[in-house]
């Protein structure tokens, strides 16, 4: 750009600098959302072209309308409790179950010893290639469903809280100890918070481990639940509610991490990022 | 206590290996003084500082009397991110009222607008107050600094020397300070020890009323002698000078 048009651009910014310079954040900002639309659109086009078949993909209208029809009728409320109900049950043992591994293992030698190998062992299993076992173990109900939630969301709580407690700093370890924090007060004041953050982070993982377990654990024999819904569909060629069932799973997995990282600010509002804020 | 010594150490001998870092050392500190301890990097200064502070395992051999409440101001502030500037200062004191008393120290210290503040928001200087005012909160009989005014500028270093003093003279805890900065060392302790070889090398009073001034000869004169006792060649000192 030549100087001129610099100058020129400077002197008329200059008198109302805010009023010019908002709409170009808001455009930048819109940006990004302007190729997702038109490829929305030009989906919409296609569809009524007749270039795509319903049976194929539904038009976004169609979409919309039958999300609207599903929530009004009460279906999609319905299947969304039971799916919500299975992913916090089954988070709940996960999450439990991983923190309190990585506590022992993380906390004493002995129970590095006894828990840390046969955990770093099977979290190298594929634990979704765990489905047909399970089914042989806990049959088609809602067990098999939950358990394979909880076992998709306690490995990543386990290794990132076992590396949060091994990782604190050795010196405010023994600033602790000085100035009189007993073993119990060291855990609590020192090694805890200092593994919060790592531990955090490893519950979104585990969140999203959690949904894509839900994802598998509900075309076993569901009759309820946004699997059931998609599955469902699926037998009557119904791609708009198909496509209603995905858009589901992508709002509640958006949803729950949006959850952790409203937590994260408060929980963790003492980090330098977050402090000048 | 059967006699008035503070600080009583032993034939103190330590090892790291075929290292030794202390020799059969001996060391005793009247109640109330302010010694420094100089040496070079690895004479085994932090490692004395640390074993009085109880951070280091004391051999088995060796005798070593401290009083009852020691605290210690290490180089790094050491404050925990996670508590905020008063919650550092009574970290791992007991009960109630606590945080009036943190609040005193921490006023003592000139904190007193940062006591719900983050210690990430603290400058050095600042941060290393805070590390003082949980040091004295503790009411120690016995204040260890290890280097603690080391990673600071030099601006801030000369504030935190009078505020060391101030701080000794008001509460007249037994102070020891490791530095290898002579400078500070002649500022500021009535008696300089030199460590060498595991070994106190140079046992020297400082008899200089307080404020110490660098122009002072006798300063100087000190100045010299411990830079020589520390194996500084006297050339050097002449061209440094």
């Amino acid at each position: 750009m030549s100087e001129h048009a610099l100058g020129a651009r400077g002197a008329l910014a200059s008198p109302e600098p805010i009023r010019a310079r908002l709409p170009r954040v808001n455009l930048s900002q819109y940006r990004r959302f302007i190729s997702p639309l038109v490829i929305v659109l030009l989906w919409q086009a296609a569809s009524m072209a007749g270039l795509i078949s319903p049976r194929t993909l539904a038009a976004p209208t169609t979409i919309l309308a039958s999300a609207w029809e599903l929530v009004l009728s009460g279906e999609l409320p319905r299947h969304l409790l039971v799916s919500l109900g299975r992913v916090a049950s089954g988070l709940a043992i996960g999450v439990t179950t991983g923190a309190a591994l990585a506590l022992v293992a993380g906390l004493s030698r002995l129970g590095e010893e006894v828990v840390d190998a046969p955990m770093q062992m099977l979290r190298t299993l594929p634990f979704l290639a765990l489905v047909p076992l399970f089914i042989l173990w806990f049959g088609i109900g809602e067990t098999p469903k939950i358990a394979l939630v909880a076992l998709g969301s306690a490995f990543p709580v386990y290794l990132t809280l076992f590396a949060g407690i091994r990782g604190v700093d050795p010196k405010l370890m023994e600033a602790g100890k000085v100035f009189g924090l007993d073993r119990r007060g060291l855990v609590r004041h020192v090694v805890l918070p200092a593994a919060l953050p790592s531990g955090l982070v490893g519950l979104r993982y585990a969140l999203g481990s959690a949904w894509l377990s839900l994802v598998i654990a509900e075309q076993i024999n569901a009759t309820a639940g946004i699997g059931f819904l998609i599955n469902d569909a699926r037998d009557f060629l119904r791609t708009d509610v198909i496509v209603v069932g995905l858009l589901v799973y992508a709002l509640l997995g958006l949803s729950a991490d949006a959850l952790v990282r409203a937590f994260e600010r408060r929980a963790l509002a003492w980090r330098p990022s977050l402090v000048k804020g | 206590m059967s006699d008035n010594r503070a600080v009583s150490v032993r034939s103190l001998t330590r090892r790291f290996g075929t290292n030794t870092v202390l020799n059969a050392l001996d060391l005793e500190l009247e109640p109330g003084s302010f010694t420094a301890l100089l040496g070079r990097s690895g004479s085994g200064k932090s490692t004395l500082l640390r074993t009085l502070a109880g951070l280091d395992p004391a051999p088995a051999d060796a005798e070593i009397r401290v009083p009852a409440s020691v605290a210690v101001a290490f180089q790094e502030p050491r404050l925990l991110p996670w508590k905020k500037v008063w919650q550092n200062v009574t970290i791992g004191l007991p009960g109630s009222g606590a945080k009036a008393r943190a609040e005193r120290a921490l006023a003592e210290v000139g904190l007193n607008r940062h006591t719900e503040a983050w210690p990430a928001t603290l400058s050095g200087g600042e941060a290393q107050r805070t590390a003082l005012a949980r040091a004295l909160v503790r009411e120690p009989r016995l204040l260890l600094l290890d280097e603690p005014f080391a990673a600071l500028d030099a601006l801030t270093r000369i504030r935190m020397h009078a505020l060391v003093l101030d701080l000794w003279r008001v509460h007249t805890p037994t102070t020891l300070i490791v530095t290898h900065d002579v400078d500070e060392a002649v500022l500021l302790a009535d008696r300089v020890l030199v460590l060498d070889a595991g070994r106190i090398a140079a046992d020297i009073p400082v008899e200089m009323p307080r404020p110490r001034s660098h122009g002072d000869s006798r300063f100087v004169a000190l100045r010299r002698r411990l830079l020589s006792e520390l194996g500084v060649e006297a050339e050097v000192i002449r061209e440094a000078a």
